[in-house]
């Protein structure tokens, strides 16, 4: 089992090269979703689930597309006629003219003629338009698929295959599938009529010799075949290095204020021009491939002239064939390879959407840890009261976080969690914000297991202000309105003066209206801060979790926040973490944690006059005060 | 563009001349074939057939390999040029300043570095091979017509003046809304990015379908306006098969008249239809081309819209080099103003302060006073709006940006950390550190965690570092600051996310370093305010007082109201 486990490891290993600088994730599994594992079993089964999603887009436009390929056959049709007509003209209406003076074949075929050119102008006007909202209604669909997919996965699995990947996903693959359905369609479909449509007339002109000239059809066959196997592996290599530049673009742009500070800008490049030139490889790569199909397809092409030239003289030379026939036969030859050497480059789009589609639906069908429960149970009026019943946790084999915590908060309590790095004070957070579910044990809201709760329930009650700050783009006031969707500005401004928030809104240049530009750049951390706390507050959830929500503030309002906190706090459970004591004072109680064990238990003031670890704490604190 | 081509000249040369040849071999088999029909298979002649099938596989082998290479060159150098672009798009952006990028969504400057550039390098690949094909075989094919029958030729020629007043109109429409239609999607990677990066906050609040449901109105604009450019596409180049159509059933019936009266014989009037009916299928694709034309030319605009912003903060034309070993560190603000671009507003108002070699300085001010803006204007990630900053008595502008950065080293509260090893994260400033310099750093910050990770300093940390706690973040930023060793070290508020009983350990620490090194740090919490030998209190864009911690206690009721913690209010 080890032995397995260590060699994928050094197999992925030596795939990144890349590993000198990446480092090595501490999952083996951490670039892809774990339906993309390389062996050939997983593979063929991700062929599979790509087919079933392309199906999928498809279902919901069956008429759609059958009108679309009604107006391709009547094209094809229209396509064919052209020659047709002409050859008629030519044959029957001059003489009919030039014997008899008689115009009205001429005509007759002028009208058709007419006819046929509207309804060419009908045929590509209608493909275009339906074409167009068919494509894009399929891919509109898969986008918010896709979107609320990502949403519904769990954070531990964003935190291993990170924003970049995510966002590689949604663009570039999404392209990929886009590209596909915009272009050339249509040449599929019309080469293959064309195909279907010029064998039955060979075979209907000359048998023999048709067979002779689908001789080369295995040939075909076979240089379709090596060119899917190779290029499928291509393409897919390909996704993978475009997600890696993708990665690496959308971390150093935004992070882009670091790599300016610190003049990471040289080795920046470099790893970039690294992963760059990989890509184009990566992606030359396919379309190398392409081109040698390009040319084989060329190729089998001018045999198949060869050999129907030489099989056909000679059967004419014999008096087996007419000379008209091989004439025939020749140009029909013609249009029978030539879109098919158009379609060669459509299959190129099609092998690199398979690809990304294949990506997609390898997120889709990643399981979901955090999963929502088959038959949700509802609180009608939370109490607030949380458990924990013997919790076990470790977010690593090998490392326990949790062994088996039990603890009990009624609702309406104030709980502080104290402790140095590593304790488990930001797991109990996540456990109750259910970020995570635990390995064994219950975590419970009045009683109800938080894995039964839906997760608009579970949210509408539990909120947590997590340390990031992150603001979205947009307005200040947007930013708070997100706490509860829909709330009046007044809300909005209450929420803010509550928090200490008001002043310094107010006098930005637009106000609540102020943009807070690309991640909030606009303002300070601590700002920022109370614009979070604000959305928290504007929330008013039953239960509300403070992971380090004060570290970026000043003293000032820090006070504010903390005379609010008191009001806020009054009637909600709720759970602290912060190594400013100050804030930790409010509490009803104070847990100190070591290891996920729970050292110290009680009211703040009872811990300081136990003079255990709490105390010692405090003493420190109020030693840095001065 | 130029630029970007210039390179590959010969390169492109080849190819071309290539294309060329593949066009010759392609054209050059129809008329052998016929002359085989005609010669050698009528008259029964098997040796001469042998003979002109021969020519045939030959040219036909030479026709195929030239396509095979040139397919391969084609997309090979396309890919080449494509990365030249990206990557210098890229060393444009690392260079384009803070402004810039609050503004620009990353998602749209994605959408620049794939998409757009993907688009310009397809049409260059295919679209414009394709155009070029077209029109030599359009004009070959217009000449032998007109040599055939000029009246007729007159027709045809005739055609093709609604096929430019459609190809005008649609050059006219088309554009903006691919240009839109670009736009959009770049705002739809912008959507996706976002809800991205902010899961956790998304999840806290349980606001996944309100995002979803803002996500789908972005995508759903970027159908609409697909759809939109299509409509375009289709009311107009779909004419484009109709009207060859037309011209071909207008030369049948001139033409078969012209026959009737005697002045054109059948044989003649036959072969001008063929040839005609070959200029089909290139007028037909030309809509196609101009449809992938025009979306290449948007996306240069928009690839160039990025060229084209001049960086704000880039070195003056005498800048000069300065070396670490030589910089004193006397850091000298003078009447420093500062006022975002798009609010009248001064968030400075005349800073004036004075950091001597060596010396630690703190600023302390209320939210908002601007703490977080004067300290990203040493290293330049902003420019005053008035007054300048001297180090060593030289103004920070005439100095070289690169130098000037490997000097003044500003570490920021929030700690951007990359999908990278720790290593990498940890060297972000100084690529060439050793072992050791990591090492004392990683003491420095009390960050030995580091080595308790699985793989060590080659653990791969997240973008927001994987399971570590904000402290964490916090303490990996300060080693990062620590590790360039800088002769000006700017921290804001560096300390605020750690515990009491390690920040007392970092403190320390972190003294000794900034023994020999000018500090300028922002604080919010008296005990901060110990690493520091002077504090300046920046009240309402000016330094309102400056002096020692307990001087100011002393005399300034503003700092008391900012720095002290008033234990007796906390209980409140």
């Amino acid at each position: 089992m080890t032995a397995a486990v260590n060699e994928t490891e050094t197999k992925t290993e030596k795939h990144d090269k890349h590993a000198s600088w990446r480092g090595r994730a501490e999952s083996a599994e951490a670039d892809r979703t774990s339906a993309e594992v390389d062996d050939a079993a997983s593979i063929k089964e991700l062929r599979l689930q790509s087919r079933r999603l392309l199906g999928w887009m498809m279902r919901p436009h069956k008429k759609g597309i059958a009108f679309l390929c009604a107006i391709l056959v009547v094209q094809n049709f229209t396509s064919m006629a052209t020659p047709l007509l002409v050859m008629f003209g030519i044959d029957n209406a001059i003489p009919a003219i030039a014997d008899r003076g008689d115009y009205s074949l001429l005509v007759g075929i002028a009208a058709v003629f007419a006819l046929v050119s509207v309804l060419k102008y009908v045929c590509v006007r209608l493909y275009i338009a339906q074409s167009a909202k068919v494509g894009n209604a399929m891919l509109f669909a898969l986008r918010n698929r896709v979107f609320r997919k990502f949403q519904d996965l769990s954070v531990s699995f964003h935190e291993r295959f990170t924003s970049g990947r995510v966002t590689a996903r949604q663009s570039s693959d999404m392209e990929s599938i886009r590209e596909m359905t915009e272009n050339g369609v249509d040449d599929l479909v019309l080469a293959g009529l064309n195909v279907v449509t010029i064998t039955i007339v060979m075979l209907v002109i000359d048998p023999l010799l048709a067979a002779v000239s689908l001789l080369t059809f295995p040939l075909m066959l076979l240089l379709g075949r090596w060119f899917s196997r190779v290029s499928a592996v291509a393409y897919r290599k390909a996704r993978e290095t475009v997600a890696l530049l993708i990665v690496y673009f959308v971390e150093s742009m935004g992070g882009v204020r670091a790599v300016q500070a610190y003049r990471r800008e040289p080795r920046d490049r470099e790893l970039f021009a690294d992963l760059n030139t990989d890509n184009q490889y990566a992606q030359a790569k396919g379309h190398q491939q392409n081109a040698f199909m390009s040319g084989g397809m060329r190729g089998i092409g001018h045999l198949a002239t060869v050999v129907v030239l030489l099989f056909g003289g000679w059967q004419v030379m014999r008096g087996n064939t007419e000379l008209g026939v091989l004439a025939a036969f020749l140009l029909y030859m013609k249009r029978f390879f030539d879109p098919l050497n158009e379609l060669v480059q459509f299959y190129n789009v099609l092998q690199s959407a398979t690809s990304a589609l294949e990506k997609l639906s390898g997120v889709l069908d990643e399981r979901i840890e955090v999963a929502e429960p088959e038959e949700p149970k509802s609180i009608a009026s939370p109490r607030g009261e949380l458990r924990f019943d013997d919790v076990h946790f470790r977010y690593r084999e090998d490392q326990v976080v949790l062994p088996g915590l039990d603890l009990r908060v009624p609702g309406g309590q104030t709980l502080a969690l104290v402790g140095a790095t590593g304790a488990g004070k930001t797991t109990i957070a996540k456990l109750v914000s259910r970020f995570y579910d635990p390995v064994s044990g219950v975590v419970s809201l009045d009683g109800v297991d938080l894995r039964d709760l839906s997760e608009a329930e579970l949210r509408r009650h539990i909120v947590m202000i997590t340390q990031e700050n992150f603001l979205f783009n947009g307005t200040i006031a947007e930013n708070i309105e997100l706490g509860l969707p829909g709330a009046p500005r007044e809300r909005i401004v209450e929420a803010a003066k509550v928090v200490g928030a008001h002043e310094f809104i107010e006098a930005l240049p637009d106000g609540y209206d102020t943009h807070v530009r690309k991640r909030g750049g606009r303002l300070s951390a601590g700002q920022r801060q109370l614009v979070v706390f604000a959305r928290a507050f504007l929330a008013d959830p039953r239960v509300l979790i403070l992971d380090e929500a004060t570290s970026s503030l000043d003293i000032p309002s820090e006070r504010l926040v903390q005379r609010a906190l008191r009001t806020i706090l009054a009637d909600r459970t709720a759970i602290i973490i912060a190594h400013r004591l100050s804030t930790v004072e409010i509490a009803d109680r104070v847990l100190v944690l070591e290891h996920g064990r729970i050292v110290e238990d009680g009211r703040p003031d009872e811990l300081i006059d136990r003079g255990g670890e709490y105390a010692a704490l405090h003493r420190q604190w109020e030693d840095s005060l001065v | 563009m130029k630029k970007y081509l210039y390179p590959y000249r010969y390169r492109l040369a080849v190819l071309w001349s290539m294309v060329l040849l593949n066009i010759v071999s392609g054209l050059a088999i129809p008329p052998l074939v016929g002359r085989a029909i005609d010669g050698p298979i009528h008259d029964g002649d098997m040796a001469g057939l042998v003979a002109i099938v021969g020519v045939i596989a030959v040219l036909g082998a030479a026709d195929a390999l030239l396509q095979l290479a040139r397919r391969y060159f084609q997309t090979t150098t396309a890919m080449a040029i494509e990365k030249d672009i990206r990557g210098a798009l890229y060393e444009h952006l690392q260079v384009l300043h803070t402004g810039f990028h609050d503004r620009w969504q990353t998602g749209q400057l994605l959408a620049r570095v794939t998409s757009d550039l993907g688009m310009i390098r397809r049409f260059f690949a295919g679209g414009l091979v394709f155009a070029i094909t077209s029109i030599g075989m359009i004009l070959i094919i217009m000449g032998q017509l007109l040599f055939i029958e000029w009246r007729l030729a007159l027709i045809v020629a005739a055609s093709a003046v609604p096929l430019f007043l459609i190809g005008r109109k649609f050059f006219r429409e088309y554009l903006p809304a691919a240009r839109s239609e670009q736009d959009q999607s770049g705002e739809v990677s912008s959507a996706a990015e976002e809800a991205a990066l902010g899961i956790r906050a998304i999840k806290a609040l349980g606001r996944g379908p309100l995002m979803a449901a803002r996500f789908e109105k972005e995508a759903a604009e970027l159908r609409s306006r697909s759809i939109f450019k299509s409509l375009i596409a289709s009311r107009s180049w779909s004419g484009y098969d109709a009207i060859a159509t037309s011209a071909v059933g207008a030369v049948l019936v001139f033409g078969s008249t012209m026959v009737a009266g005697g002045t054109l014989s059948v044989g003649d009037l036959t072969a001008f239809i063929m040839l005609q009916l070959a200029l089909l299928w290139p007028i037909e694709a030309t809509g196609w081309v101009m449809a992938h034309g025009n979306e290449a030319m948007t996306a240069a605009d928009r690839v160039y819209e990025v060229f084209d912003t001049e960086p704000a903060i880039k070195d003056r034309p005498n800048a000069r080099a300065v070396e670490r070993s030589e910089v004193r560190g006397e850091l000298v603000f003078e009447g420093v103003r500062f006022a975002f671009e798009d609010d009248s507003r001064e968030i400075l108002r005349g800073v004036d302060l004075r950091v001597e070699p060596g010396e630690t300085v703190a600023i302390a001010g209320k939210t908002g006073s601007g703490k977080t803006t004067l300290v990203s204007l040493p290293s330049r990630l902003h420019d005053p709006t008035g007054g300048r900053i001297l180090l060593d008595g030289t103004d920070i502008r005439d100095l070289r940006l690169e130098n000037l950065r490997s000097v003044v080293t500003t570490a920021f509260e929030e700690a951007t950390l990359f999908s990278m090893s720790v290593r990498e994260n940890l060297a972000l400033g100084r690529p060439d550190a050793d072992e050791r310099d990591l090492e004392e750093a990683v003491r420095v910050a009390q960050a030995e965690f580091v080595y308790d990770l699985p793989y060590g300093l080659d653990t791969r940390i997240g973008e927001q570092g994987l399971s570590l706690s904000g402290g964490q973040r916090q303490r990996l930023a300060l080693a990062r600051a620590v590790v360039v060793r800088p002769a000006v070290l700017v921290l804001d508020d560096p300390l605020s996310a750690l515990d009491v009983h390690t920040e007392e350990l970092v403190e320390r620490a972190l003294a000794q370093v900034l023994r020999g090194t000018t500090a300028l740090v922002v604080v919010h919490r008296p005990s901060t305010v110990a690493l520091a030998d002077k504090v300046a209190l920046l009240h309402e864009g000016r330094i309102a007082a400056f002096g020692a911690h307990s001087e100011l206690m002393a005399s300034s009721p503003e700092y008391v109201d900012v720095l002290s913690a008033e234990p007796e209010e906390v209980a409140a």
